[in-house]
């Protein structure tokens, strides 16, 4: 009865050994975590960069950028990343066209995604919005000479974002191939699970974007 | 990792609708003239608690073993560490010395 109690105890405060399926999301977990460190980095530089030219002057970010297409293609992520989890709950419950469907329609708001962010990227260059400068529209000379780094940041990390965007779209791809090929049951769909965490990364990384780059 | 035999899955829809509800607030937010302090803490708290239900429910961070948030919130910390690393050598006047500040642009038309 000790020995029981004992080895309950033990099972309790220790991890269980890694297994096959929780190998690969440790590995998808620990790349995420690295990744955090990319943008985190990025972000920080664009805090600083910002505060620095505090003193000088800053454009106000919504005066520049297009504030309703970028809520539009944050929803949009918030509807692929739905898509994504009933994609995993349909495999997980056995239903393999149902998965295929749902990552059919998340591969979908992916590419619509990436026309979307093409399109802003054509609208702001041709607007003036480059890498040495930005649009004029009737800013006062300080506010200009302060923002002078607004556009290679913007790019930087909105450009980051989208490969990280298209690679997810390539890495699903490759997942529903395998899963219209049958490859995925209801017992075995832990690739499935993996590609969706780095798919809600994506989104959660576009989460804090839009609130730093064109909201604050 | 997962709880052994964990086949239940949260209600999406209802974390969708709080995401959605969180997206347009924060876009109301930006909308009137409010002090920059005050709309910088509603909209970063307002991305974080949409980080945390994304993390949580749709990465299903919520259901797996304690250590393995650790290690996730860890860089979220040092992230932020690093902005205020970053502070002093960035916000000082020293930075701007000898910089000459540009002349404000005077509109002269209504003379």
């Amino acid at each position: 009865m000790e020995h029981a109690t004992t080895s309950d105890h033990i099972e309790d405060v220790y991890e269980p050994s890694l297994t096959p399926d929780s190998l690969g999301k440790l590995g998808m977990w620990i790349f995420l975590v690295g990744d955090t460190m990319s943008f985190g980095a990025l972000l920080a530089a664009y805090a600083a960069v910002r505060a620095g030219a505090g003193i000088i002057g800053w454009v106000p970010p919504d005066e520049i950028l297009g504030i309703n297409l970028t809520a539009g293609m944050t929803f949009l992520l918030i509807c692929s990343s739905v898509t994504m989890v009933k994609a995993l709950e349909s495999i997980q419950n056995g239903n393999v066209s149902r998965m295929c469907t749902f990552l059919g329609l998340t591969i979908a708001g992916g590419f619509i995604f990436l026309g979307l962010q093409a399109y802003e990227w054509y609208h702001l260059i041709t607007h003036g919005l480059t890498l040495t400068g930005i649009p004029d529209h009737g800013l006062s000379g300080a506010a200009i000479s302060g923002s002078t780094l607004f556009g290679p940041m913007f790019y930087a990390i909105t450009g980051f974002h989208g490969m990280h965007v298209t690679g997810g779209v390539i890495y699903l791809i490759v997942i529903l191939i395998h899963g219209v090929r049958g490859r995925y049951t209801a017992e075995f769909n832990h690739e499935v699970e993996i590609v969706g965490l780095y798919w809600h990364f994506v989104d959660l990384i576009w989460i804090m974007v839009f609130t730093f780059i064109y909201l604050l | 990792m997962a709880q052994d035999g964990h086949k239940e899955h949260p209600k999406y829809m209802n974390i969708f609708w709080w995401l959605l509800g969180l997206t347009i607030a924060e876009v109301l937010v930006v909308i009137p003239d409010l002090p920059i302090a005050l709309k910088a803490i509603l909209l970063i708290g307002m991305a974080c608690s949409k980080a945390i239900l994304v993390a949580n429910y749709f990465m299903h961070l919520k259901f797996e073993k304690k250590t393995l948030a650790i290690i996730v919130v860890t860089p979220f910390i040092i992230c932020v560490l690093l902005v205020f690393a970053l502070m002093p050598d960035l916000t000082t006047d020293a930075r701007h010395e000898g910089i000459e500040k540009p002349a404000e642009v005077v509109d002269t038309s209504s003379h």
